[in-house]
């Protein structure tokens, strides 16, 4: 087996074990009320991060769509968000350049 | 599936199309990253095959980035195994807040759905729960399924056809996945410490992003809010998120 397959194999087996351990680990104790607040915070948390920094990156078109689709957000469900968003995003982009 | 009533096949479509209709958008935002992840791999020397494997068989993509990113500079395999390994850490943040849910599944649809436990899918877990929606296993495949065969397919086409594209840009590819997390996000606002949380994270990734580099700023800004929702506690409104 090359290398190249060793990794692959091994970074699987390494993945899996973040995405099955998480609860392998806490289904074992009693869960600390602390603890529960901290897991009741992961959805927020991480989305933040995978939000947070294309903020910084984004010019006004791609500003726009983040607006327009935090305001959608308030009313609608997660497809109008995400098609009002991307549509204000292309037409900025390719009529507005 | 887990039909233990043969008046539930209709119940089972329901639940796998219903799952399916929350893959669209992310069907959509993930299909030029897989491309995308496609190209560089072969780029950097891996086979249409490896590459393809790598997909397969870890299925996550950030991860498989730094993957590659490593794989030409003569780095010890073991280090690289490491940093798939630190990228991915998020995860187990992940299964252990989402795992009551699939608790009561049989053992080897657990295995399955662990496996293709993503951020998206963790999230819309997450939210569907919160909202009193069933998350049946027909559900989770209804959504999962979809997103893992879209990145593996695009994956490949983007290994041997990754050299034609020439401007993702004008078609808004590189920023639908933002703007699909800030629609999930938003959608958990009504949590408790949720504007804290956001306040905390958002500034931690932002400095992460900008003084240790992508994608460590996801696992240092998600500990971050994680850590503050830790210290202020308990709120009356927890009770309610998870009863």
């Amino acid at each position: 087996m090359t290398p190249t397959l060793w990794i692959i194999f091994a970074g699987a087996i390494a993945t899996y074990c973040t995405r099955v351990g998480g609860y392998a680990l806490i289904s074992r104790f009693d869960l600390h009320p602390r603890a529960a607040a901290a897991l009741n915070a992961v959805p927020a948390a991480v989305l933040t991060t995978l939000v947070a920094p294309s903020f910084l990156n984004a010019g006004w078109p791609e500003t726009a769509a983040l607006l327009t689709s935090a305001i959608v957000s308030l009313r609608a469900g997660m497809l109008s968000t995400f098609f009002a968003g991307a549509a204000v995003l292309l037409l900025l982009r390719n009529f507005a350049g | 599936m887990s039909g233990s009533d043969p008046h539930d096949g209709s119940a089972t479509r329901r639940d796998l199309l219903e799952g399916a209709k929350l893959a669209i958008p992310v069907v959509i935002s993930v299909a030029p990253f897989g491309l995308l992840f496609g190209a560089l791999a072969v780029g950097k020397g891996l086979t249409v095959f490896e590459t393809a494997l790598m997909s397969a068989a870890i299925y996550g993509g950030a991860s498989q980035m730094v993957g590659i990113e490593l794989f030409g500079d003569r780095i010890a395999p073991w280090l690289i195994v490491l940093s798939i390994f630190a990228v991915n850490f998020r995860h187990l943040l992940y299964s252990a807040a989402v795992g009551k849910h699939f608790a009561q599944w049989p053992r080897a649809q657990q295995a399955i759905s662990y496996f293709l436990l993503t951020d998206p899918t963790f999230a819309e877990t997450e939210r569907a729960a919160e909202r009193g929606m069933r998350t049946s296993f027909a559900w989770y495949m209804g959504m999962s399924v979809p997103l893992y065969f879209t990145w593996l397919a695009t994956t490949v086409l983007g290994a041997m056809f990754g050299r034609l594209i020439t401007n993702p840009q004008a078609f808004g590819f590189d920023f639908l996945l933002p703007l699909y997390f800030l629609g999930l996000l938003m959608s958990f606002r009504k949590r408790a410490l949720w504007l804290p949380v956001v306040i905390a994270s958002a500034l931690a990734s932002i400095l992460a992003y900008k003084f240790v580099g992508s994608p460590w700023h996801v696992s240092l800004g998600a500990i971050a809010g994680v850590a503050l929702a830790a210290v202020i506690g308990p709120t009356e409104r927890n009770g309610d998120a998870r009863p």
